[in-house]
């Protein structure tokens, strides 16, 4: 049964990848990026690492993909000039792709895993714990400093990203609250006495 | 209870923090002077932190603070080395902030993030230099450089400030890259990232297995990086002229100093066993560096473009100090780091001040003849330049004697030979900038800026350097004491 639905995700996965790469629509390229995020967190689920599984589907889904929609909406790229040079560069992209895959393969075939550390593979999930609560665990307790100086990384982070790029537009009407409450009758209200006849000179 | 051990320990980071955190809110009133007051409290978090630092309440919590101490598990430690170049960082990072107020002004970029920027690197610096993880080691690397990017780009209108923070950012992520890579095949090799185990690993491991060798090159390429040490240091030139004039102060002073003791800590502790693999890599950096820094700087038109090649040559001179690896050495390298900042703060100092129409005074041929106008400024820069190039009486030839007699005691006369030929050459740049400040005519007007913040620290950087040939026992003993106290643990 688990052989099954691994060969499904993986099997999606790898025709959405193929798809992200091969598609005209840039925004189509996008949609099928989530499909390969989703399936990948399914493998990722197969193995017992849920919170990553869950990481991958909250961050990359959820935000670096829509991020990745947004621009591409935004940004008038023309993806047919990229892709201009596509046949002229197939064979030799190719060639160099079927070299490095037939020196994976070789390596994979010479690769001798040592036997201890499949125990060390397993060792994540064969303990009672699940493993969102084991790595909360390391991550307060051993690694409680490197945890909150990244916090600080993060902050250092936003306040960059905040001074390089907010810029206060001159031409923008504001709503300025503190403005508007303190508003005297006297600041804005003139009672002038309007004689019959004559009106008002403003 | 280990938890409010391991607090007392970092107390002097997690104040400056918090300090920085509050700073942050304080910058939200919109005032006018919002900056100058951020500023101020800025360089009084520093003093307070570095007070904090040396306080003997804490002093005598840590057990007299002779022997290392360690805080959550073994992420952090706090021992005499990590102490005395965190207060010369405080002090040159509170110089900094003196330095940038008139120019930022002048700029129409004065923002309270400035400071606050400026704190957070510190931060970085502090938990580099008391990094003993390597995950401590990359937080705190990282901390310090992201928030380097930004000020590097901090003047966002000006194009070459916005490249020399974009090429920074590249180049500075790329180096981390090469710093994770390294750690990771550390980490898979050697199962720990806990530099004192590490060592053991070392010790252990009698035929080296090839990977740790490489981890380590690629570990030590990416400090070189940042150090900016030749062949890591293309970057070092374009981000001083682009960055705003008193960041690239701030570049050459501080964080040098904190790399160069990041360095320092790993080569000493997890490497030692090493010593073997790594001391050729430190002697080539260091000659190139030396060869570099004063052949190169000989050709350059642009003052900021001068500094940073005369800054590889001074990284040069510190790193092979390091490559000396004994009490001498390493007491002469932070002896070279003590005045070196001193140093340059002083001569970006007068850069700083000088102005030709409201604008910055960049080309070196603007010096010319304002020993005429200025000579207070003039003979000040003299000073420095005198310093720089390590003419006798003033501290920079002190600083160069140390490394130079810790080479030749040690056996490397090679080594000392090639830093005393580059220092003859390097001379040349400093001695014509002395020239053109006295004997060339002016061309144009070029005026003095009365910014308070940046005739003080001129003043108080030239005084260090007259003061120093007369008292140094403090600096001196102080390095000494740190190194010693660093070595025995």
């Amino acid at each position: 049964m688990t052989e099954i639905v691994f060969y499904l995700f993986a099997t999606i996965l790898i025709l959405s990848a193929g798809m992200v790469v091969a598609s005209r629509n840039p925004v189509h390229a996008v949609l099928y990026l989530v499909l390969a995020f989703f399936n990948a967190a399914g493998l990722f689920l197969l193995i017992g690492a849920e919170f990553v599984a869950f990481i991958l589907v909250i961050v990359y889904v959820g935000a670096v993909a829509v991020l990745f929609l947004f621009v591409v909406m935004m940004l008038d790229i023309n993806f047919v000039d990229l892709r201009s040079g596509f046949s002229r560069y197939l064979p030799i992209g190719g060639a160099v792709g079927a070299v490095l895959l037939a020196q994976l393969v070789m390596l994979g075939l010479a690769w001798k895993t040592d036997p201890q550390l499949l125990s060390v593979v397993q060792a994540a999930g064969a303990d009672a714990v699940d493993n969102t609560r084991a790595i909360g665990r390391l991550l307060y307790t051993d690694y409680f400093y490197a945890f909150q100086v990244s916090g600080l990384v993060l902050l250092v982070a936003m306040i960059g990203a905040i001074c390089l790029t907010l810029r206060h537009r001159k031409d923008v009407r504001r709503q300025n609250v503190d403005q508007q409450l303190s508003r005297e009758i006297a600041d804005v209200i003139t009672v002038v006495k309007v004689e019959s006849g004559k009106g008002v000179q403003l | 209870m280990d938890n409010l051990h391991s607090l007392m320990i970092v107390l002097p980071e997690v104040s400056l923090a918090a300090l920085g955190l509050l700073l942050l809110l304080v910058g939200l009133v919109n005032r006018s002077n919002t900056t100058h007051v951020v500023s101020a409290l800025t360089v009084l978090s520093f003093i307070i932190t570095a007070a904090t630092l040396i306080s003997p309440h804490r002093l005598s919590f840590l057990m007299g603070g002779t022997a290392p101490v360690f805080a959550f598990g073994t992420m952090f430690v706090d021992d005499t080395l990590a102490r005395f170049i965190k207060l010369l960082i405080l002090a040159a990072s509170a110089l900094s902030v003196f330095l940038s107020g008139g120019y930022l002004e002048n700029h129409k970029i004065a923002r309270p993030e400035y400071p606050v920027l400026i704190l957070f690197a510190t931060l970085g610096m502090m938990l580099m230099v008391s990094a003993s993880d390597m995950i401590a080691l990359y937080v705190g690397l990282e901390l310090q450089s992201l928030a380097l990017y930004v000020l590097a780009a901090f003047q966002r209108d000006d194009a070459k400030s916005s490249e020399s923070g974009l090429k920074y950012f590249v180049l500075g992520a790329l180096s981390s890259g090469l710093l994770l890579y390294g750690i990771s095949l550390l980490y898979g090799y050697a199962g720990t990232t806990d530099f004192v185990k590490l060592s053991f690993v070392f010790k252990d491991a009698a035929p080296h297995t090839i990977g740790l060798t490489i981890g380590l090159v690629f570990v030590t390429a990416a400090l070189a990086f940042k150090v900016s040490a030749v062949p890591f240091h293309m970057w070092t030139p374009d981000v001083y002229e682009g960055a705003p004039t008193p960041v690239a102060a701030f570049f050459a002073s501080a964080p040098k100093m904190a790399a160069l003791v990041l360095f320092l800590r790993l080569l000493r502790e997890p490497f030692m066993p090493l010593a073997m693999e790594w001391q050729q890599i430190v002697v080539f950096i260091a000659v190139a560096s030396m060869l570099l820094g004063s052949f190169a700087g000989l050709a350059q038109k642009s003052v900021k473009r001068l500094m940073a090649y005369s800054s590889i040559a001074n990284v040069g001179y510190a790193l092979s100090a390091l490559a000396i690896m004994n009490k001498d050495g390493l007491s002469a390298m932070l002896i070279y780091l003590a005045i070196y900042f001193v140093n340059t703060l002083g001569a970006f100092g007068v850069i700083i001040s000088l102005r030709k129409q409201g604008q910055q005074v960049e080309a070196i041929e603007d010096f010319a003849g304002i020993a005429k106008k200025n000579p207070l400024l003039a003979l000040a820069m003299t000073v420095f330049m005198f310093s720089l190039a390590g003419v006798p009486p003033l501290a920079g030839f002190f600083g160069k004697y140390f490394i130079f007699l810790a080479a030749v005691k040690a056996g490397m006369v090679p080594l000392a030979v090639i830093a005393v030929v580059t220092s003859v050459v390097a001379a040349f740049y400093y001695l014509r900038l002395i020239k053109v400040m006295y004997f060339d005519e002016s061309k144009q007007i070029i005026d003095a800026c009365p910014c308070f913040g940046v005739r003080a620290t001129v003043t108080l950087a030239a005084l260090y350097m007259i003061i120093f040939t007369v008292w140094p026992q403090p600096i001196i003993d102080g390095a000494i004491a740190a190194i010693s106290g660093f070595i025995r643990g």
